[in-house]
């Protein structure tokens, strides 16, 4: 298993090189660093020498990609890629462009980011899985056919919709959350209670009825008519042993997420002011600002090999007939 | 579940409100509670330069003049200076000499920057610090030499001050130490002490002296700008220490001043907070303002030492409803009126009058209004073979089209009336607006009935035909004739304006064709003169009109020099008009220059008309003092709150609705009722026969 990690980890390095090229081509197919000096010096009053001065204090004064006017191998170094991708590998995010640093900037937003993430995903995977199990054990009545049009309903309505909704009914009518903010420590609790809620909510729809498909598929089983055969009661088949067996197909869609919740979520840190770091993202795309769009796209892939991998192990654990070589 | 109930019954019967987003420990505090919407992105006065910033910057640092509070036209008032200083010329007009005296005894905010010891501190200290003013802190006096300093800081290499340009075409020898300090520059602190500028001289510890070339009378509305605000060495030399800049702690993050306060938490992604400065060398509240005033109440406080406030919480919303619901619930001491929100807020009488929606006034809620300094046209570019240029079929077209396109109807769909047509480039408020019949624009409005009123359009369309364009064609190729806006509106929600854009048009029968772009592609194409018409705006930095005429100034083009004259107008009267204007003082004589400066942007037509923006803002009947103002922005010292009745408030229209909840539970409990039921019969459910 050691010599698979090492692998993946290694098939990490040209996978983070590739996301990084792509994310130079696309940011500076729309914005060129005349654009993000403009955004960064104002519109007002700025002169060619000021956006000339700040270019080169900043390095975006070399060409994007290939220097020809350069020698040997500082063609590709003395390039604006090379010397803004280089250091995310050894984890120096450097400063944005308003000059703040960029890692001390995630060390503190990740932090709400989780607060918010974390209860909504194991909240909402408790609440979905029973969900789907109690769909599942009341197959093909009434019960199961309204749980499956509430799902359908439940995905059809989009996020902002809940949000706001959710924002108007509890906060606005009856009170009894801030509809915004948020605070360090045990106050948070405060702030996260409606957009959990929400957060919740607004996921079971489509994870519910995935997850039904799956044990619906896993409950057709010969191992599961052998434990009715058995004698077991139906609850106990369903939780003790179709869950178990269903783990696959969901932990494939599950454990893969489970780093990204650091990432944070764009929609509901915006509009419920939490400050974590989706909405250090929008901010960023909105300022033009390269150094950290950069870094949050790069952390980003990280997180998402380092889930794909956890979901590789993760399959070990929950299936002992599964080896990793 | 009873207990559950009983709990919440409990608990909503104890008075507290479940949705109050501050600490309880702030409650019944002398705080303001406010809003920002961006995060600053610099809050170092040599480079911040925008409203979002100036909302902090201008409580904490203090330039030597400033705005008066409640007066308008707006007016220079001394701040730390002792008068204003008066220009001398020397050399023949060739040199202007401004003397500065600033009051001695001032002394700035309690910082580490003045404690010797933390100016060499260790690497490991600095990790480990949680914030600056963990610090020892110590205060000093303020002298001249601070203001110097901070002028010198203009020209750092680092820095990337926005007015650079323009200040080193005036200071004496701005230019040449620019230059210096780019070879001096090696990284780390730069003692600007050790380099002389010529055109700053220090006269004394309270007296200093800038030098400009020639003459430039609106230098002194600079000196009410952060920009010329003092910031002590020992600051600069604080924060340049090795391993501050990895935590954030920069000047441009933590700002120094010697204004009534300082900026005690900063969390630019959720929270600013500004405390009351100790060591702040007071002021008075303003005795005198502008007529109704004192009826409004805003003279209640006349001569009374300020500021009123302890704190100001700024909370960082980036979204409008929040904002709002916040702000009816009582937790945002006022608010401005979003679109979404103005019909809930304001009504607007047949008349175009706006008064309060009875729900605001029932929960004590006053409005205000106020013009803002601030400017959208139609620009034409002059070097548009079609829409610019001097000849007398392009400019018949121009007075055509500013005729035919309606902006107060564009006012009234787009913006709920809030703002005025334009008929110059100066709004109300500036030495220059005229008001009345005789400020209107004779060429697209009459006045009658004391009211202006835009010509019919059967007078657009004579001047088309005289132009050449007869029904909205060439009169010699037979051709219609198209015309390109250039325009940064190009989401969904921007079709309806596009498509009044078009209506306008098509009064005369001319085809149109708008070009959506990007911000960046769009000044861009500023740049280059590849626009025809396009629509811009300026928010001026200071009221005289020299501000905003110089938009319109031939060697200020965009193409030409990379200047602000974004139609790239060029007209020698003009221009040797606005030279003239720019250098004199208020008085008749510049007053008759700026006429006719308008008449000929009138006869022009470089700017097919525009608007200038109406602010609303919404206050609550326990914030004292307020006043919509957009100049005056070190206006918080002089706000006071009723911390008691906004509690009360908060309470009477917070207290928790909780039947709902209760109603949820029951029906979570009975939708189980029905799974439990049919569980339990499917347990005891006999084997059945397959088929």
């Amino acid at each position: 298993m050691l010599a698979y990690l090492v692998r993946r980890v290694l098939y990490a390095i040209p996978i983070l090189i590739g996301v990084n090229l792509i994310t130079f081509a696309l940011f500076f197919v729309v914005n060129t660093p005349d654009d993000m000096a403009r955004m960064q010096l104002g519109s007002k009053r700025v002169t060619p020498e000021a956006i000339e001065k700040w270019k080169a204090e900043r390095g975006y004064d070399l060409p994007l990609l290939w220097n020809s006017g350069a020698a040997g191998a500082a063609k590709a170094t003395q390039t604006i890629f090379f010397q803004k991708s280089a250091k995310l590998f050894v984890f120096e995010f450097g400063a944005s462009e308003d000059q703040r640093d960029i890692g001390t900037e995630i060390r503190a937003r990740m932090w709400p980011s989780l607060a918010l993430a974390l209860p909504v995903f194991l909240v909402g995977l408790a609440v979905c899985i029973t969900f789907a199990l109690l769909m599942a054990f009341f197959r093909a009545s009434y019960l199961d056919l309204s749980g499956v049009v509430l799902c359908v309903a439940m995905m059809s309505i989009s996020t902002l919709f809940y949000i706001i909704g959710g924002q108007y009914i509890a906060s606005k009518l009856w009170h009894l959350v801030p509809i915004s903010g948020y605070a360090g420590g045990l106050d948070a609790q405060r702030f996260l209670v409606l957009p959990v809620v929400i957060g919740v909510v607004s996921g079971i729809g489509a994870s519910s009825r995935w997850y039904r498909t799956i044990f619906l598929e896993e409950i057709g089983k010969d191992y599961v008519r052998t434990a009715r055969a058995k004698g077991l009661a139906e609850g106990t088949v369903l939780f003790r042993h179709v869950l178990k067996n269903a783990l696959i197909p969901i932990l494939t869609g599950v454990v893969v997420v489970i780093p990204l919740l650091f990432l944070g979520s764009l929609l509901s840190e915006s509009f419920f002011g939490i400050p974590g770091l989706g909405s250090y993202t929008i901010d960023a795309i909105q300022a033009q600002d390269f150094a950290v769009v950069r870094s949050m796209v790069f952390i980003g892939s990280l997180l998402y090999i380092a889930g794909l991998i956890l979901t590789d192990i993760s399959y070990t654990v929950v299936d002992p007939r599964i080896q990793l070589q | 579940m009873r207990a559950l109930l009983f709990l919440l019954a409990l608990l909503a019967g104890c008075g507290e409100v479940w949705n109050d987003p501050y600490p309880a420990a702030e409650r019944g505090e002398n705080i303001l509670y406010s809003v920002f919407a961006n995060r600053p992105k610099h809050l170092d006065p040599a480079s911040s330069y925008t409203v979002d910033e100036a909302l902090f910057t201008r409580q904490i640092y203090e330039p030597p003049l400033g705005y008066h509070y409640l007066k308008r036209p707006y007016e220079l008032i001394p701040l730390t200076a002792l008068e204003i200083p008066k220009p001398r010329e020397i050399d023949g007009g060739r040199f202007t000499v401004y003397e500065i005296r600033i009051r001695p005894g001032i002394r700035y905010q309690p910082h580490p920057a003045f404690v010797a010891e933390n100016l060499s501190l260790d690497r490991v200290k600095i990790k480990n610090l949680k914030s600056p003013y963990a610090l020892p802190l110590a205060s000093r006096e303020l002298t001249s030499d601070d203001y110097i300093y901070q002028i010198k800081r203009l020209a750092h290499p680092q820095l990337h001050s926005p007015i650079l340009g323009l200040m080193e075409e005036y200071i004496v020898g701005l230019k040449e130490f620019e230059g210096r300090l780019q070879k001096e520059n090696k990284g780390g602190w730069l003692d600007l002490r050790q380099f002389p500028l010529e055109g700053v001289e220090r006269v004394d510890a309270y007296t200093y002296r800038v030098t400009l070339k020639g003459r430039y009378p609106q230098f002194v509305y600079w000196l009410a700008m952060p920009f010329f605000a003092p910031v002590p060495w020992e600051a600069d030399q604080f924060f340049q220490q090795a391993g501050m800049a990895q935590r954030n702690f920069t000047l441009d993050w933590w700002p120094i001043g010697t204004g009534a306060y300082m900026l005690s938490e900063n969390d630019p992604n959720s929270r600013m907070v500004l405390a009351r400065n100790p060591n702040f060398h007071g002021a008075l509240y303003p005795s005198e303002g502008k007529k109704g005033d004192a009826q409004r109440g805003l003279l209640a406080d006349a001569g009374k030492p300020v500021p009123f406030i302890d704190r100001a919480v700024f909370t960082r919303e980036k979204e409008g409803i929040p904002l709002w619901n916040k702000f009816l619930q009582g937790y945002y001491d006022s608010s401005g009126i979003g679109s979404d929100n103005f019909d809930q807020a304001v009504r607007v009488s047949v008349e175009g009058d706006a008064t309060l929606a009875p729900q605001m006034e029932e929960r004590g809620i006053r409005l205000d209004t106020a013009v803002a300094p601030t400017v959208y046209y139609l620009g034409a570019n002059w070097l548009d073979p079609v829409v610019g240029g001097d000849s007398e079929r392009a400019r018949k077209l121009r007075q055509a089209l500013a005729i035919a396109i309606d902006w107060e109807e564009y006012l009234s769909i787009f913006s709920n009336n809030r703002g005025i047509a334009s008929h110059s480039p100066l709004p109300p408020g500036f030495f220059g607006f005229r008001e009345g019949a005789e400020g209107i624009n004779p060429l697209t409005h009459e006045w009658q009935d004391g009211k202006a009123h835009r010509r019919p359009l059967e007078a657009a369309k004579k001047l088309l035909a005289e132009a050449g364009y007869p029904d909205g064609r060439d009169a010699k190729t037979g051709q219609p004739l198209l015309l390109y806006l250039d325009t940064t509106q190009r989401g969904p929600s921007d079709k309806s304006e596009i498509d009044w854009w078009r209506k306008q048009f098509a009064k005369l029968s001319i085809q149109f064709e708008p070009r959506q772009t990007d911000w960046n592609r769009f000044q861009e194409k500023l740049r280059k003169g590849s626009v025809q018409l396009f629509i811009a705006g300026w928010n001026s930095d200071y009221p005289d009109p020299e501000n905003f005429m110089f938009l319109l100034h031939g060697p200020q083009s965009r193409v030409k020099s990379g200047g602000e004259n974004s139609t790239n107008y060029a007209n020698p009267e003009f221009d040797a008009l606005f030279e003239r204007m720019r250098d004199m003082p208020n008085s008749p004589e510049r007053q008759k220059l700026i006429d006719r400066m308008t008449d000929i942007l009138r006869r022009d037509a470089p700017w097919i008309g525009g608007f200038h923006p109406k602010n609303y803002a919404l206050f609550h009947s326990w914030l004292g003092n307020a006043k919509a103002s957009e100049m005056t922005d070190n206006y918080l010292q002089y706000l006071r709150v009723d911390p008691a009745k906004r509690e009360a408030a908060r309470r009477a229209w917070n207290g928790p609705v909780l039947w709902p909840l209760a109603l949820i539970l029951v029906l979570l409990a009975g939708s189980i009722i029905p799974a439990v039921v049919g569980y339990r019969k499917r347990e005891r459910m006999a084997a059945r026969p397959a088929g």
